[in-house]
């Protein structure tokens, strides 16, 4: 396989391009923050988005997606992420979709597969419960036939979701990845509190309280006590399509500094004469193109479905991570007093970028795994 | 039968084909990893053979013109399309069989030759490179214009049918065992620096030429200081046009920085191994976290740099422009072997640090010194990031 895209990826990706600028733009995110919008995001825009297969992007035909893969996922991502477009792509299409095709049963991915991908249902993914990434680190128990108590953290769209995945303990130690069993959890059912976090980057993070709650055979996802065959899977999914966002508002943060350094004068001239700046702005270019040459061969492999796609997501994350936090901090430092305003947009993309590295562990988190998966 | 089948089918019998061939004549003692200096086989007048497998190898290669296994036929080229030569490498890859030829005619001269030679410098210079009977070296540098190239002084004046060279070159790669020189000289005073450059060939052997070892930090004396003192130049041997060398000088210059930022990734031993032997294991990680962490951030970015040449490479196979990434191979390659060299020195402490005349198996310390120098020759970093600057980012008075 090349590292070129093919013709129909990139038709695809230049209507993701077009519709994500003109939809949702980081105006609708900005006045989705300063209206106190309820949702987070448009569901209005969303159904377009839906209507154009982003919500069924990962979704065989059969279930009434448009089956484009992860390379497309990513096209799509890259363009949320220069236009910080606020959706449950993520959520929704990447991680609900991921666990019902890995472990789904036959009803489960008849009757919501296609919602999802119509853009008709939201499906939130609940599993972190600490606060820095650690996913066996799973103390939310169900116990007896079946009831399940615990706290999940940074559910992302969870407090509008219309179905919950909850990852719990059904056996082993905190920390063991045997004994985790994925549910189906509905957010009106009794014992189920879920409660609104307010975050840096404006995009739609929960807390999920779980007392109590009531979930049926019918309701698992995956193997009993084996939910973490599933469970890595969607987090490597979820890894790789931020690492995808990621390398979009690096790209984003980066052209609108270029721009700056082009037009802002001091002493005369364009700062972007300055060559403490210039050589900066092209080590920057640098690792931006290493960013993409690891995002596209790591969604290659996980469509693929290649042994070794973990590491290569490891990568992926760890790099478009710390790439991002350097373009968007380099682009505030850069753009100067104006880039501390909240009037300027270039702080947008620095929220998200941290936020984003935070989510499905860090540059040093996947640093580590990396150094694991490597054998030392 | 589509026209893709059909290709593929015709790829794949010349691969059996290409195997088969190699398997023949292909000596043993050319399929063992090359392990000093004196297994790269650099050809000329003067070529010293190591054994008489490698002049077999040599001359094997030379006759079906796979020493340049791209270059066109009637140049003593392969005239292999890319895919075919694609094949080529990979079928000698998995065979381990050595490169048979490695010169500064293929990997420089010979790209620009192509480009801008005229008929008789092109079928009197390229076959004898192809063949490995003429070794060439680089007159590029100067003691007074390293960075500032297109300052340099060395002049060419003309003398009716020939010119006459004075001046001096330095970091001159083997200029004492090179037989001709491609060089730079000035030809005019006036104007701009760039537009007074010629591009000049002649061979070392010429009255007037003389040079001197230049003994480096690794212990090594791998480039000469380069004088020429009334050294007479037939006219014929202008590449191009006078006053036109600094174009030629240019696109040169991307393949020596393709050939220095792909040292990046030469197949060594991975530096993990070589701390898991060294620095030891505990709880399944590697002794020293601090060491641990910088050893993982290296590796994950000689692979990231890695999947970038291949797709810098897949792109220009796709047809899509991919020049200005030259600059960026070649710096983000040369600090990446750099990084490299480093943690290797601190991987392997003080067995590292052994150095001598007699230089042991791995020679560690010298190659360590050596890598400080990838990120000067061939334009240093500074020089890739103001070439990045300009010519990509396009940002203004760069």
């Amino acid at each position: 396989m090349t590292l070129v895209l093919t013709d129909d990826q990139l038709m695809f990706r230049d209507a993701a391009k077009r519709f994500a600028a003109e939809r949702a733009p980081v105006a609708q995110l900005r006045k989705l923050r300063d209206d106190l919008d309820p949702v987070g995001f448009s569901r209005e825009v969303w159904k377009e988005m839906a209507d154009m297969g982003w919500a069924g992007v990962l979704v065989p035909e059969e279930h009434g997606g448009v089956g484009f893969g992860f390379v497309g996922a990513g096209l799509i991502a890259t363009e949320i992420g220069r236009n910080l477009s606020a959706t449950p792509m993520l959520s929704s299409a990447v991680l609900a979709v991921t666990a019902l095709l890995q472990g789904g049963t036959p009803a489960q991915k008849e009757t919501l597969l296609p919602a999802i991908a119509g853009g008709d249902l939201v499906i939130a993914f609940a599993t972190d419960e600490c606060v820095r990434h650690t996913p066996y680190h799973i103390s939310t128990l169900c116990t007896g036939k079946h009831k399940l108590n615990g706290r999940k953290l940074h559910v992302l769209d969870g407090h509008v979701a219309d179905r919950l995945i909850v990852s719990a303990r059904t056996s082993g130690d905190i920390g063991a990845r045997d004994g985790i069993t994925l549910f189906l959890v509905h957010p009106q059912a009794s014992g189920v509190t879920i409660t609104r976090s307010s975050m840096v980057d404006s995009r739609n993070s929960a807390v999920v309280e779980l007392r109590d709650v009531v979930v049926e055979e019918a309701d698992i996802i995956g193997t009993f006590d084996k939910g973490a065959i599933v469970l890595d899977a969607v987090l490597d999914a979820g890894r790789a399509i931020l690492a995808a966002e990621l390398l979009g508002v690096a790209e984003e943060s980066f052209e609108r500094t270029l721009n700056y350094l082009r037009e802002r004068e001091q002493f005369g001239v364009k700062i972007g004469t300055f060559q403490a700046l210039q050589h900066r702005a092209a080590h920057l270019f640098c690792e931006i193109e290493l960013v993409r040459s690891v995002v596209l061969r790591t969604l290659q492999a996980l469509d693929a479905q290649e042994p070794t796609a973990s590491s290569l997501v490891c990568l992926a994350k760890a790099k478009a991570s710390d790439v991002a936090r350097i373009a968007t901090n380099e682009a505030v430092q850069m753009h100067g007093g104006i880039g501390m305003t909240d009037e300027f947009d270039i702080g947008f993309f620095m929220k998200r970028a941290r936020a984003a590295a935070e989510t499905f562990g860090d540059q040093y988190y996947h640093t580590d795994r990396f150094a694991q998966l490597s054998g030392y | 039968m589509s026209a893709q089948m059909n290709s593929d089918q015709t790829l794949e019998a010349f691969r059996r084909d290409t195997r088969a061939w190699l398997e023949e004549n292909c000596p043993p003692e050319m399929r063992q990893p090359v392990a000093d200096e004196y297994d790269i086989c650099w050809g000329g007048r003067r070529a010293q053979f190591k054994n008489d497998a490698q002049r077999a190898w040599l001359q094997r290669m030379a006759e079906r013109g796979w020493t340049v296994p791209e270059w066109p036929q009637q140049y003593g080229g392969g005239g292999l399309s890319k895919d075919e030569a694609r094949v080529l490498r990979e079928e000698m890859a998995s065979l381990k069989c050595r490169s048979p030829l490695t010169s500064f005619g293929i990997s420089m001269l010979g790209p620009a030759l192509l480009k801008y030679g005229n008929e008789k410098q092109k079928s009197e210079h390229i076959p004898k490179i192809a063949r490995g009977e003429i070794r060439w070296c680089q007159g590029y540098s100067e003691p007074g214009a390293g960075s500032d190239l297109a300052s340099l002084k060395t002049r060419a004046d003309d003398q009716g049918d020939h010119f006459v060279v004075n001046g001096s070159k330095i970091w001159t790669s083997y200029g004492d065992k090179a037989d001709w020189i491609f060089c730079l000289v000035r030809t005019s005073f006036t104007g701009k620096k760039q537009e007074g450059i010629s591009f000049l060939l002649f061979d070392m052997e010429s009255a007037g030429v003389t040079t001197r070892p230049i003994r480096l930090i690794s212990g090594y004396s791998p480039f000469t200081q380069t004088f020429f003192d009334n050294v007479e130049v037939p006219k014929e041997n202008l590449l191009g046009e006078l006053n036109k060398g600094w174009t030629i000088a240019k696109y040169l210059l991307t393949h020596e920085r393709n050939m220095i930022g792909g040292m990046g990734t030469q197949r060594v031993t991975p530096l993990s191994q070589l701390a898991i032997k060294h620095v030891g294991m505990t709880g399944g990680q590697l002794t020293e976290s601090a060491l641990r962490t910088d050893i993982a951030r290296f590796e994950m970015d000689a692979l990231a740099f890695a999947l970038t040449m291949n797709r810098v490479t897949d792109e220009a196979k796709a047809g899509n422009e991919t020049g200005a990434m030259s600059s960026m191979l070649k710096y983000y390659g040369t600090e990446l072997n750099k990084r490299r060299a480093e943690l290797t020195m601190s991987v392997t402490g003080s067995e590292g640090l052994k150095f001598g005349d007699a230089h042991g198996e791995e020679q560690l310390a010298a190659m360590w010194l050596r890598t400080k120098a990838n990120s000067i020759e061939g334009g240093t970093s500074e020089i890739q990031l103001n070439i990045i600057a300009k010519n990509v980012l396009r940002l203004p008075g760069a």
